[in-house]
C-alpha cells in the first residue's frame, strides 16, 4: 500500500470559522496517542465520496506536541473537484475517517536565527503549528499575513492577541500590501523566509528574494496544487499490462489507483517527488503542473508526476 | 601560480569552489595570503564599491594591490584570531542579501565558514576558493589540541607532543582535519615525514 501509514480517527469537533473556512478535530478511534510531528507537516485525509475515494492533503495546525488530537482547517472551494465540499457538507461529528501519518515537506530550518513567515489566506495553517513549535523552543519569528478581508482572516484575532508584536495583518479590501522588498532587505543575516499561499504570492516572494541576493536554501515555500480537471485520455500501464482511461475530473494518479494498481505518493500535490513515474513512450503533449521536475525534465518528456499532471494526445505508456 | 589541485578523497573532506561575483548590495570578502589573487581575479570597480574586504597577509605582499581596488571598507588583520572580532561584528550587523566570499588557506576558510554558519547562513550560500598553501589545520584526537599550518605527515602535535598521522577526515565544527597517533602500537617506530600530498 502506498502513501504514509494510516490512522483511524473520529471527528470530535467541527467549528465553522467564517463563511469559507471550517476547522475539524480528529482523535484516534482506539483512544491512543497520535504521533508527534513537526510544524509544517500535513496529513492526507481519505474521503469516501460516493464511488470515489478522495485523498486530500491538509496542513496540521494544532500544536506538534499535542498527541491527543489533530486539527485541520479546510477552505471551501466551490470550483474545486469536491474534496473541500465533501469535508464541509458530508462530514459529521462522530464520523470515522482514515488519515495518514504526518508528512512534512515544509519544515522549519532550525539553523536559522530568525523565521519570517508570509501567509496568504488559508496558507496560514502550517504556520500555526510552526509558531507553537517555535514558542516552545523560544525561537525568533515574525508573521506577515495577507487576507482578502477581515471577515476571512482565519485565526487573525487569536494571533494578534497572543503575539501582538510578531503578527502583522494586511487586508486586500483596504489596499494593504506587504512591503516585501523592504521587509526582506531589513532581515538580519541568518533569517529564513517561509511562504504559503496562492501561487502568485509564492512566485512574488521567491523572485523578490532571489533578486535581492537571498540564498535559495533560505527560501521555503509550500503550495499544494489541487489536480485540475482536463480532457480525458488513455494510458497504457506497461508493467501491469493494462490500458486505463483517465476521466475529466480525476487525476492520473487517481485513475491508476481506481484500477487497483499500487502507485507511490505522499503529498498528492506535485511537491514531494514521490509519485515520479517513467514515461516509456508517448505521442502527444504533456501538461506538467508539478513543482518537482526541472524545466529540462519537463521538456524531455521522460517523466511525469501523475498526482497533478496530465497528457493530451494519442498515446502514453508508463512504466507502472 | 596560487592554485592547487587537491587529489580525490573521502566524502568528509571539504571541496572548495571558484569565486564568482554575485548580485547584491553588500559583499563580505575574507581572504588570507594568496587568497588575495582570487579577490584580484573577480574584482570590478562596481563590486568592490559594495565590498567589505578583510585580509590577513600572512607574510605576503598583496596589501597595496588590494587597497588599489578601492573596497568600500578594508581591514588588514595580523592574524585570523585578531580579525575574528571584526568578522563577528560585521556578521552581527549584516542583513540578508549579503554575499560572502572566503578565499585562501583551508584553515582560515573553515573557521570563517563556521562563523558565518553560526549566524544562520547555510554553508551552501557561502562561496569559497582555495589559494596558496595546502597546509592543514589539524586537531589531535588524543589531546584535542589544534596545530595550525601542518605541511608534513606525520607531524608532532604542538600540544601533547605525540606523533600524528594526517587524516582526510575533517570536522566542519572544528574546521580541522583529524590527527591520529601514528606509532601507537610500536612507540618510536615512525615513517619518514613527507609532504602531505607527496
Ligand atoms: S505525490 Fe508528491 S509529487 Fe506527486
Amino acid at each position: 500500500m502506498s502513501g504514509a501509514e494510516k490512522i483511524q480517527v473520529k471527528v470530535t469537533e467541527i467549528t465553522p470559522l467564517n463563511e469559507l473556512v471550517t476547522r475539524f478535530r480528529f482523535e484516534r478511534i482506539d483512544g491512543g496517542h497520535l504521533p508527534t510531528f513537526s510544524g509544517g507537516a500535513h496529513t492526507v485525509v481519505e474521503m469516501q465520496d460516493g464511488g470515489i475515494t478522495r485523498l486530500n492533503p491538509y496542513s496540521l495546525m494544532s500544536s506538534p506536541f499535542d498527541q491527543s488530537s489533530y486539527t485541520i482547517s479546510v477552505r471551501r472551494d466551490d470550483q474545486g473537484r469536491g474534496g473541500s465540499l465533501f469535508m464541509h457538507q458530508q462530514v459529521k461529528l462522530g464520523d470515522e475517517m482514515t488519515i495518514s501519518y504526518p508528512v512534512n515537506l515544509f519544515s522549519l530550518d532550525l539553523r536559522a536565527r530568525k523565521h519570517l513567515f508570509l501567509a496568504g489566506g488559508i496558507g496560514i495553517t502550517p504556520f500555526l503549528a510552526q509558531i507553537k513549535q517555535l514558542e516552545l523552543l523560544h525561537g525568533h519569528w515574525e508573521l506577515h499575513y495577507a487576507c482578502r478581508n477581515e471577515g476571512l482572516a482565519s485565526y487573525a484575532d487569536q494571533l494578534t492577541d497572543r503575539h501582538p508584536n510578531e503578527t502583522h495583518l494586511y487586508y486586500d479590501d483596504q489596499d494593504q500590501v506587504i512591503d516585501l522588498k523592504n521587509l526582506l532587505r531589513g532581515q538580519p543575516l541568518g533569517t529564513h523566509v517561509y511562504v504559503c499561499g496562492p501561487k502568485g504570492m509564492i512566485d512574488w516572494v521567491r523572485n523578490t528574494a532571489s533578486a535581492d541576493g537571498w540564498p535559495e536554501d533560505c527560501v521555503h515555500y509550500e503550495e499544494f496544487l489541487a489536480p485540475q480537471p482536463g480532457k480525458p485520455f488513455e494510458v497504457r500501464l506497461a508493467k501491469s499490462d493494462k490500458v486505463i482511461h483517465v476521466g475529466e475530473n480525476e487525476s492520473l494518479l487517481e485513475a491508476i489507483e481506481r484500477e487497483g494498481v499500487d502507485a507511490p505518493y505522499l503529498c498528492r500535490g506535485g511537491a514531494c517527488g514521490q509519485c515520479e513515474t517513467v514515461v516509456l513512450d508517448h505521442d502527444g503533449n504533456f501538461v506538467h503542473r508539478d513543482h518537482w521536475l526541472t524545466d529540462e525534465e519537463k521538456a524531455a518528456g521522460k517523466k511525469i508526476m501523475p498526482c497533478v499532471s496530465r497528457f493530451e494526445g494519442k498515446a502514453l505508456v508508463l512504466d507502472r | 601560480m596560487s592554485k592547487f589541485e587537491f587529489p580525490k578523497s573521502i566524502a568528509s573532506r571539504p571541496v572548495w569552489g571558484t569565486l564568482e561575483p554575485r548580485q547584491g548590495e553588500h559583499h563580505l570578502m575574507i581572504a588570507d595570503a594568496e587568497g588575495a589573487e582570487a579577490v584580484l581575479d573577480i574584482a570590478t570597480p562596481d563590486l568592490m564599491a559594495k565590498t567589505h574586504l578583510i585580509y590577513i597577509p600572512k607574510g605576503t605582499d598583496y596589501v597595496e594591490r588590494l587597497q588599489a581596488l578601492n573596497p568600500a571598507q578594508f581591514y588588514e588583520g595580523p592574524s585570523y584570531e585578531a580579525a575574528l572580532q571584526r568578522i563577528r561584528r560585521v556578521l552581527e550587523d549584516a542583513h540578508m542579501g549579503l554575499q560572502v566570499y572566503l578565499t585562501g588557506t583551508e584553515g582560515m576558510m573553515g573557521q570563517a565558514m563556521n562563523e558565518v554558519m553560526t549566524v544562520g547562513l547555510p554553508h551552501t550560500a557561502i562561496q569559497t576558493e582555495h589559494r596558496g598553501s595546502a597546509a592543514r589545520r589539524m586537531q589531535c584526537v588524543h589531546c584535542k589540541g589544534i596545530t595550525e599550518d601542518v605541511e608534513v605527515d606525520p607531524f608532532v602535535c604542538s600540544h601533547c607532543g605525540l606523533n600524528l598521522f594526517v587524516r582526510d577526515h575533517y570536522s566542519r565544527r572544528l574546521a580541522a582535519y583529524q590527527g591520529v597517533r601514528v606509532d601507537a602500537e610500536d612507540h618510536g617506530n615512525l615513517p619518514e615525514p613527507k609532504g602531505i600530498y607527496e
